[in-house]
């Protein structure tokens, strides 16, 4: 066969490839007012923008949705993201005209079927971790974590305590959370694990002892980002208590702790939820998320605001309650513009009262199904440890014996050729060629059974013919790409202008 | 169990597999005395269940599909094309993830390229990223930008009183524990020639909104000259609409270009989610936050796309990361894209036209009313101020009871000196019939005269 030597072409042309000048989109009506002239120095004199058919661009972006893999489509193991299954009616209840078509600066007395959901959603988030008090304003988990440290930090400010900057962070957490302290104007000081995974109550305690007067709090993941429960949570809590600091808990697994354990009573003072994750709020290809900081008596004058109460108390059983909005009195501040992202809590909403009271069910299968896997790939993939685990797996990806040169990325690219999403590659950062496996508690055996059968497959692969994933994958629809090329060139926009001055990243 | 599929044979052999004989002995390692807390929650719902209890709730809200809206502020209600939502409702794009896979995601990467390139071109500027949270923390972010851009040398940002109150209280929220001072809107009424005064060497950024709050198109050709010699960034908060007619935030002379995307496909619902936009110009590419896609080759040579400038993340650079932000709203931007494609350079015009024609009579009808008067000292775009002779409250309530309508925003709440201020936005969902008949309940609520008028 003769090899082309021509540039392949694009799986779909851009719409401002597609565009002709002069081609009308969906028509606008003509103005039905006496017209207004537009002063010619206030105009644009052009708007380089794509013109198409109404046809084209549905052709255009149904093209483009088809190159993606998704939930729908298929598994979708992706640790610490909890990508289980996106209930459909949660989508059609978020886009009822009374919520869809409500603006968020109407008078309360107009929007008391809005602010009884976001009510009923706090009280809902209090009662499954166990805390007190509840903001529902942040934009996604990582927002949630801003809120959460900016409260700690307040509040020790609040007490005259202006010394308290440091936060321990082990280093098998997420990068948002090193990240968050920073941004909130902390430091972060990295613990290193133990050989099990878990925190080295030693160097905790060393720690707390090197930074006493200077402590914060700590940040923690539970489960672990390893998908196994710390051993120790309640000792940790206690340090970190008596040396004077604050216990946020990165609320990423929830997925794991529903009807298990209640973050609140374990002694935590702080965490976040992702309603993307737990609730099944859609993860939309990056967004939009949901990031609900809840907390306990100590820390809830310092939420973020405003938040939804009660301010007329029902005066009888047929008679419903006034909700308002009410800043906590010593806010951290506004987070957002208006109130949150209220759609993810409509979908939320809809989420808990189809589980209601079997809500620990879902933790329950996920749990099983995670261990299902974990047993099964056990003895062909190295295991980190050897101990049960929560809603994901943590698995090593290589074989340095068998199969030296193979690598998780390899393995991670293959499973495309199968037809299943890769499991998260490379992180938690101290587990050598990482995959974190969540499979999540909405899909069946069959289904597993089927991934499984995959992994071993390419465990076996990778022993007689690890080139084949080496140049994994070969049945989607592009290739391994290059993405010290897309660094480098810089193309941000179609037909962009020249990237000339670019500063190279501060070290 | 509602989306949970397993059968008792399924659970059996699973367990079996794993060498366990419950479910419960799966959670050994959580401590006994917290492991099993009872949950109260309410008893679950069927789907039919969940829908009836869920359209009876919204009923509960006033909403624009049942009355005429003239509220804006920062929200608006504004067409969106049928085919928008039905690109959304694809499983492919809204069930799936952040695009870290580039070959089984080259939908939602080439999407957002798309996306970014019609930012930057609203804007004027050289690049944009695949979006914020909201226009507030878009601008929050641009602190952080124009605060590293000095190297953190400037420790004060300025900020133009007739910015957003909500992206004034968000920017003061992010910064709280860094060292940098916020000025210029604390007293609300410094003009911007005081404004320019206070630009100086340790002046950081300046951030501007166009069209203003107020809904006003304000001079800025000084205080960026100001800006300018002094080194100080210009951030403009901008309205998307607004700039598919007006010059561009670049044309201005912006550094950086940021604001609210909702207004390009994404509905009010009650304050999110929304969209935030971040453009700047090439000098500042290296410095923006949060995801950015650019163009690349696969194996093949092939064209494709790929999240680029990944270090720049928390992933990677974690403690050193300028900002935390991962999840953004991914499907927000894949909205506005959509949106924007369909309505294409002649519909995004028309549209921005008809805010104007409309808005323009409306305040010129308002205008002659006895007792009430429209601020005429500037061009607007599709808001305006109106004060009037009662209280706003007073009148939002009689427009909604008497005369279907949901009143514009009341500014006193915000800025004591405007009492019996109103902010009115039309946009070319309002019907000429729908102005008219605010007109007529205007005067008809400061005539006292409203025996006639009842709204069902």
């Amino acid at each position: 066969m003769e090899l082309s030597t021509k540039t392949p072409q694009p799986l779909e042309k851009t719409s401002y490839e597609l565009s002709q000048p002069g081609r009308q989109g969906v028509r606008v009506p003509d103005p039905d007012v006496p017209l207004t002239d537009i002063p010619a120095d206030l105009r644009r004199t052009d708007l380089d923008f794509p013109e198409m058919g109404e046809l084209e661009v549905v052709r255009h972006f149904v093209k483009l949705s088809q190159l993606n893999y998704s939930i729908d489509k298929g598994f979708y193991p992706l640790g610490s993201c909890t990508m289980k299954y996106n209930p459909k009616i949660n989508e059609d209840v978020a886009r009822l005209p009374g919520f869809a078509h409500v603006h968020p600066l109407q008078s309360q007395g107009t929007t008391q079927g809005a602010l009884a959901l976001m009510y009923r959603v706090q009280e809902w988030l209090c009662e499954i971790s166990g805390f007190d008090a509840v903001s529902i304003q942040p934009a996604a988990g990582a927002h949630g974590e801003f809120a959460g440290i900016l409260m700690i930090r307040k509040y020790h400010i609040d007490r005259g305590d202006h010394k308290r900057t440091k936060i321990l962070v082990p280093d098998s957490a997420h990068g948002t959370n090193p990240a968050t302290t920073t941004m909130a104007g902390l430091q972060a000081i990295e613990l290193p694990s133990d050989k099990n995974g878990d925190v080295d109550l030693d160097v905790l305690r060393k720690a707390c002892e090197d930074h006493k007067d200077e402590l914060a709090g700590m940040m923690i993941t539970v489960p672990s980002t390893l998908g196994v429960f710390e051993e120790h949570i309640v000792d940790i809590i206690d340090i970190v208590h008596k040396a004077g600091g604050l216990m946020y808990m990165d609320g990423a697994n929830m997925n794991a702790l529903l009807g298990v354990a209640k973050p609140g009573e374990l002694g935590f003072d702080v965490m976040h939820y992702n309603l993307h994750k737990t609730f099944s709020t859609p993860h939309g290809g990056g967004g939009p998320g949901s990031g609900p900081v809840v907390c306990n008596e100590k820390l809830a004058p310092f939420r973020p605001g405003p938040v939804v109460e009660i301010i007329e108390e029902a005066q009888d059983e047929e008679d419903a309650p006034l909700y308002g909005w009410v800043m906590p009195d010593k806010s951290i501040g506004r987070l957002k513009a208006f109130h949150g992202n209220f759609g993810m809590h409509v979908r939320a909403y809809a989420y808990i009262s189809a589980y209601g009271s079997d809500l620990p069910k879902v933790t329950q299968y996920a749990v099983l199904n995670a261990n299902y896997i974990r047993a099964r790939l056990k003895g062909t993939y190295l295991m980190p440890f050897d101990r049960m685990c929560g809603h994901e797996l943590v698995i090593e990806g290589h074989w340095p014996d068998k199969a030296p040169g193979v690598h998780a990325l390899d393995i991670s690219k293959r499973l495309m050729d199968y037809n299943f999403h890769p499991p998260t590659n490379y992180f938690p950062l101290i587990v050598p060629e990482a995959l974190l496996i969540e499979p999540t508690e909405t899909e069946t055996k069959e289904t597993l059974d089927s991934f499984i059968e995959a992994m071993l497959k390419i465990a076996e692969e990778a022993r007689t013919d690890p080139e084949l994933l080496h140049n994994a994958p070969h049945i989607t629809p592009v290739k391994r790409v290059d993405e010290v090329k897309a660094a480098k060139d810089l193309v941000l926009c179609c037909r962009p202008t020249v990237i000339e001055t670019a500063e190279p990243v501060a070290k | 169990m509602s989306y949970i599929p397993h059968t008792d044979a399924d659970r059996e052999a699973m367990l079996k597999a794993i060498g366990v004989d419950s479910i419960e002995a799966l959670f050994e390692a959580v401590p006994e005395k917290h492991r099993f807390p009872q949950i109260d929650l309410p008893e679950p719902l069927s789907e039919m269940e969940i829908a009836a209890e869920m359209e009876a709730l919204s009923r509960f809200n006033v909403s624009a599909s049942d009355y005429a809206i003239f509220l804006g502020a920062g929200s608006y209600h504004h067409y969106i094309p049928s085919l928008v939502n039905h690109m959304l409702l694809r499983g492919e794009f809204y069930t799936a993830y952040t695009p870290y896979q580039p070959e089984v995601s080259q939908g939602t990467l080439q999407a957002i390229f798309e996306f970014q390139t019609m930012i930057t071109r609203l804007t004027g500027m050289d690049a944009a990223n695949a979006s914020h949270y909201d226009g507030a923390t878009a601008l929050a972010e641009a602190v952080t930008v124009a605060m590293a851009a000095h190297r953190d040398k400037r420790q004060k940002v300025i900020l133009s009183p007739t910015v957003h109150p909500h992206y004034r209280e968000v920017v003061r929220t992010y910064h709280q524990n860094r060292p940098v001072k916020f000025s210029g809107d604390r007293s609300g009424t410094a003009t911007m020639l005081d404004l320019a005064d206070m630009i100086d060497e340790n002046t950081a950024m300046i951030a501007l909104q166009y069209p203003n709050f107020f809904g006003q198109i304000e001079d800025y050709t000084e205080i960026i000259k100001a800006a300018r010699t002094h080194g100080t960034l210009v951030c403009i908060v901008t309205d998307p609409v607004a700039c598919a007619l007006l010059k561009s935030p670049g044309e201005l002379g912006a550094d950086i270009v940021v604001g609210e995307g909702q207004s390009l496909g994404i509905p009010m619902s009650f304050g999110g989610p929304y969209l935030g936009f971040f453009a700047v110009k090439n000098e500042y590419v290296r410095r923006i936050a949060g995801r950015i896609v650019g163009e690349t080759v696969d194996g093949d040579g092939r064209r494709a796309f790929v999240m680029t400038l990944r270090p720049r993340e928390q992933d990677i650079r974690r403690d050193k990361a300028s900002s935390n932000i991962c999840t953004n709203q991914g499907l927000m931007a894949l909205a506005a894209c959509v949106h924007m494609t369909a309505l294409g350079k002649q519909g995004m015009r028309r549209v921005a036209e008809l805010c104007w024609h409309k808005s323009h009579y409306a305040a010129k009808e308002i205008g002659k009313l006895k007792g009430f008067s429209v601020d005429s000292s500037r061009p607007f775009f599709k808001e305006f101020v109106v004060t009037c002779p009662k209280p706003i409250s007073e009148i939002n309530d009689e427009l909604l009871y008497h005369f279907g309508i949901i009143g514009g925003y009341d500014l006193g709440k915000d800025f004591p000196t405007r009492e019996n201020q109103m902010l009115l936005c039309v946009t070319e969902m309002n019907s000429k019939d729908e102005i008219d008949t605010l007109v007529a309940g205007l005067r008809a609520i400061a005539a006292g005269d409203l025996h006639d008028h009842h709204h069902h």
